[in-house]
């Protein structure tokens, strides 16, 4: 079966206009009677966001596992279809779905749900905003495949590294009008400086020291500024280049408010020189300068939370995410760039090393999802006039040891390492859930919260 | 002898529901499903609409012939299983053959419990759970109708109320007899069984709860009723509908343990080492953990259907059973009542809290149950609302603090958004 289309949400893009519903409504009437929009936008008053319940077609639809008289099913074209004829209206799929994607219609006098109108949804076409839009499963991914990649082919990371999809996937989306700053680190490594005099991508690319990174960019963006020139001032650092070394001119930059969009690409270490510890190590982790043997095993200290550091300066935006959540990722990248253009956006990738935490180069996507669900990787965005959100819901995480027992350089753990693993990880997502219910008395610790005080502005250039 | 790497036992919701996962991660495995009827599958769920006529008997097939092909799936007819040796992993079926199995699951459903009534072998009655029950009901549900006859029923569950209506829809003049105090126990709150009851007491039907029946006698063609209080009725017509019970006849000796159903991990496996069980057959845990009712609903069965195929085919994505949640999309004589989830107790403290609009005469009724702030039961009648959205809040144990009373005045939309935010 061939990739099939579906109707895709923005809620960042929807103000709750309604112009969809009424289309479907249109669209789907008769001269007997007015039909129930298929799709219905809602207001979370509590969380101040917009949502959707519409049909999502599902690849393996439960409505049609409930249906006692083979009334729904899934058809070639994608679509979950419904046979009139069939149907006993004992609404048992509406208990099936958990996206309220199918629904009795009173007027109608049985379920009824999205058709994406043979092809042409009317929803899509009505909505202004961008919120709905229409594309294949594949295409979402595709869609960063149509834009140009500003990287020349073949980069030369290590095998498995998932530093290359973030690299390119980032510049494609930013585009071609950017000035990309890569301090020392795996980033330039792989290539992106060049070789042998030539560059290694399409935008201009400078390479600066590992300490001045974002006080480059800041002169940079400035200077375009004073110009009349939007170019976007773009960062992709290692955890090294950002939260160590180099954090002294990230943190002044951030709290000076600059129009940055800074990637740390967070590989836990100094791994381009032969992984040495940083700042972002982990507790228990091996590297070769926390090494194990007679004495030594492994880190003795905790990582810091670079990404929570950085909202403390209440940055426009900041936000963590990871490679195998790349729908994620990708809405994330959107709203940092957006942010970047009214103040500082910083965006903490987790970048799980194929040579430095020794794992098979096959399980690179593996690891990262392994890293969220356990909790020890935590998914989350900060925007400052909303306050921290949890990406995913982290209340029910795997067990902490699904994940280390994936890398090498927690081999040599012991009971008291791993248990004080654990500790620290529930302690993150406790951090984490308190953060995001700061200034909600409903304890729903999901939404739009404003907790770190309007940071004061500061005019930039000039 | 005849070996496949998978077996399974019961073509419907369960056995299907499993198949299809099975198949989702092994795509090679062998696999036989073996069903005692002679024909294509049918839901028990949707016999009542075989009664009323509003389906053809010949459209109701869960499944044709060419899915199981599609899935390479060994599909048999006239296959019922009448003894099972686990220490073999073989199961005998009725007609002496033998099949060997690497991996068995069980989910032959339930069968009509048949109530301790003195006299009820001596008397012609109804019961319904398969096809060619409802068939049988159709005639003499018509027969009944056009002779202005009479019809009890034993027991106001769903089998029991969806059987009355359709008799009285068909002309007949309907008795309903529940030994609890209310119809539909289990499903819904008294107030909301109440507006059910009142509904069908507009149309005609006698509903007694709180009785019992003592004594049937043969009468005529039909029989006499006599109640616990002394009072008799005469019927033409007798449906037994009071519960079920898990088909577990072939398990004889077998070493699966059974209780009130088929003991189960919470995997779907069963004590004997290869053989899962899934669907009405099995005796499902509360996912509250406590006495309320669970199991006996078709999405339960489907739920478990998938967790016991996942477990049988080694899929990593298996995720534990949570538990069943009392769920119910109920129609009756166009109007519709839904439910999902448990009532307060009796007695409940201070951590629960109970919110209901709509009392007697308003157009609508709506009960939300919520403990510790978080969703534990919505039961409503004519007023709409996604009965799955519920279900996922109730086992993601979402706390609804501030958005309790909107989803009291909107429950549709108000669920709607927070499904929205919280699973995409
Ligand atoms: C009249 C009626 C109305 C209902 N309405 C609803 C409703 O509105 N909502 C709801 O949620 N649920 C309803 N139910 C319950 C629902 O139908 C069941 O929960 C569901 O069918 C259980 O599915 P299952 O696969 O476990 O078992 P079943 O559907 O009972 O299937 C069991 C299968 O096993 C086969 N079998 C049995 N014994 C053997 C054997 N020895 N060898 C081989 N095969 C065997 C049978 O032929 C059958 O195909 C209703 C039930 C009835 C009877
Ligand atoms: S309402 Fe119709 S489509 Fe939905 S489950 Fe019942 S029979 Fe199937």
């Amino acid at each position: 079966m061939s990739a099939t289309p579906t109707i895709s949400f923005d809620p960042a893009r929807c103000d709750g206009c309604g112009d969809c519903m009424s289309a479907c409504v249109s669209a789907k009437s008769t001269v007997e009677y007015i039909a129930q929009s298929r799709i219905r936008i809602v207001r979370d008053d509590e969380a101040g966001c917009w949502g959707v319940a519409q049909c999502r077609q599902c690849g393996d639809p439960r409505c049609a596992s409930v249906c006692p008289a083979a009334a729904l099913a899934k058809g070639d074209d994608g679509i979950v279809a419904w046979d009139a004829e069939r149907c006993v209206n004992c609404l048992l799929c509406t208990a099936g779905c958990i996206y309220g994607g199918i629904a009795f219609s009173p007027a109608e006098g049985h379920v009824v749900k999205c058709d994406q109108c043979a092809g042409a949804p009317q929803c899509v076409s009505a909505c202004t905003r961008g919120a709905l839009r229409y594309v294949n499963a594949a295409k979402l991914y595709n869609r960063w495949g149509e834009l140009e990649d500003l990287f020349v082919p073949g980069l030369g990371g290590c095998q498995g590294c998932n530093t290359e999809l973030i690299m390119r996937h980032t510049l494609r989306r930013v585009g071609p009008n950017t000035v990309l700053a890569t301090p020392p680190g795996c980033i330039p490594g792989m290539g992106s400086v060049g070789y042998n005099g030539m560059l290694g991508c399409k935008v201009p690319v400078f390479h600066p020291l590992l300490t001045n990174t974002a006080s480059m960019l800041t002169g940079i963006r400035r200077q375009y500024r004073r110009k009349g020139r939007k170019v976007t001032a773009l960062a992709l650092a290692g955890d090294g280049g950002a939260g160590d070394v180099g954090f002294q001119s990230l943190s002044g930059a951030a709290e000076r408010g600059e129009q940055i969009l800074f990637v740390c690409v967070d590989n836990e270490g100094y791994m381009n020189t032969g992984a040495q510890r940083s700042g972002s190590t982990t507790y228990g982790a091996w590297t070769a300068t926390t090494p194990v043997g007679d004495t030594g095993r492994g880190k003795t200290q905790d990582a810091k939370n670079l990404p929570l550091l950085m909202m403390w300066h209440g940055c426009e935006y900041v936000a963590t995410a990871s490679t195998a959540f790349m729908e994620d990722f990708y809405a994330k990248l959107e709203a940092a760039l957006d942010a970047s253009e009214r103040g500082f956006a910083y965006l903490h990738l987790y970048s799980p090393c194929t040579s430095g935490w020794r794992f098979p180069s096959a399980s690179n996507i593996e690891v990262a999802r392994k890293a969220v669900e356990t909790n020890f990787a935590l998914l989350w965005e900060y925007r400052r006039d909303r306050g921290l959100r949890l990406s995913r819901d982290i209340d029910d995480p795997a067990p902490v040891t699904e994940y280390l027992e994936l890398l090498g350089k927690f081999r040599h753990l012991d009971a008291a390492q791993t248990a004080h693993i654990q500790r620290h990880v529930a302690a993150q997502a406790q951090v984490l859930r308190d953060l995001a219910g700061m200034h909600q008395d409903d304890g729903l610790s999901h939404c739009c919260s404003s907790i770190v005080p309007q940071a004061v502005r500061h005019e930039t250039g000039g | 002898m005849e070996l496949f790497d998978y077996v399974v036992l019961g073509a419907s919701h369960a056995g299907l529901e499993a198949l299809r996962a099975i198949r989702a991660h092994d795509a090679d495995g062998s696999i036989a499903v073996l069903d005692r009827e002679a024909r294509l599958p049918v839901s028990p769920t949707v016999l009542p609409y075989v009664v009323s006529g509003k389906c053809a008997a010949d459209r109701v097939a869960l499944r044709e012939r060419s899915w199981f092909d599609t899935q390479r799936v060994d599909y048999r007819q006239q296959a019922a299983a009448a003894a099972l040796d686990t220490a073999n992993s073989r199961l005998r079926l009725a007609d002496g053959r033998e099949i060997s199995y690497g991996k068995l699951l069980l989910a032959t459903g339930a069968a009509p419990a048949l109530p301790p009534i003195e006299g009820l072998s001596d008397v012609s009655f109804h019961v319904l759970r398969t096809l060619d029950d409802a068939l049988a009901l159709r005639d003499v549900a018509s027969k009944a109708g056009r002779s202005a006859g009479r019809a009890v029923v034993l027991g106001a569950g769903l089998v029991g109320m969806h059987a009355a209506e359709n008799l009285v829809r068909a002309g007949a003049g309907v008795t309903i007899v529940e030994m609890r105090g209310q119809v539909l126990p289990g499903y819904f709150d008294p107030l909301a069984a109440a507006r059910i009851e009142a509904v069908f007491r507009d149309k005609g039907v006698e509903v007694l709860t709180g009785r019992r029946v003592k004594q049937v006698a043969p009468r005529d063609e039909g029989c006499t009723v006599l109640l616990d209080d002394g009072e008799a009725r005469d019927a033409d017509l007798l449906l037994a509908a009071a519960g079920v019970r898990p088909e577990v006849s072939y398990l004889a000796g077998s070493g699966v343990a059974v209780e009130r159903g088929i003991v189960v991990d919470e995997f779907m496996r069963t004590v004997a080492d290869n053989v899962w069980a899934a669907g009405d057959v099995v005796q499902t845990r509360s996912f509250f953990a406590d006495g309320t009712p669970a199991g006996g609903i078709l999405p339960d069965a489907v739920e478990q259907g998938r967790t016991a195929g996942m477990s049988m085919a080694g899929d990593p994505g298996v995720r534990p059973y949570p538990g069943g949640v009392s769920l119910n999309t109920y129609g009756f004589f166009g109007r519709r009542a839904l439910s999902v989830g448990r009532d307060a107790p009796e007695q409940a403290g201070s951590e629960w809290d109970v919110l209901v609009r709509g009392g007697e005469g308003a157009d609508g009724y709506l009960k939300l149950v919520l403990r510790e702030g978080r969703l534990q039961g919505i039961f409503g009648v004519d007023v709409l609302f996604d009965p799955g959205i519920m279900w996922e809040l109730i086992l993601r144990r979402v706390e609804i603090g501030a958005r309790r009373d909107a989803l009291l005045e909107n429950p549709q939309d108000t669920a709607r958004a927070l499904m929205s935010g919280l699973w995409r």
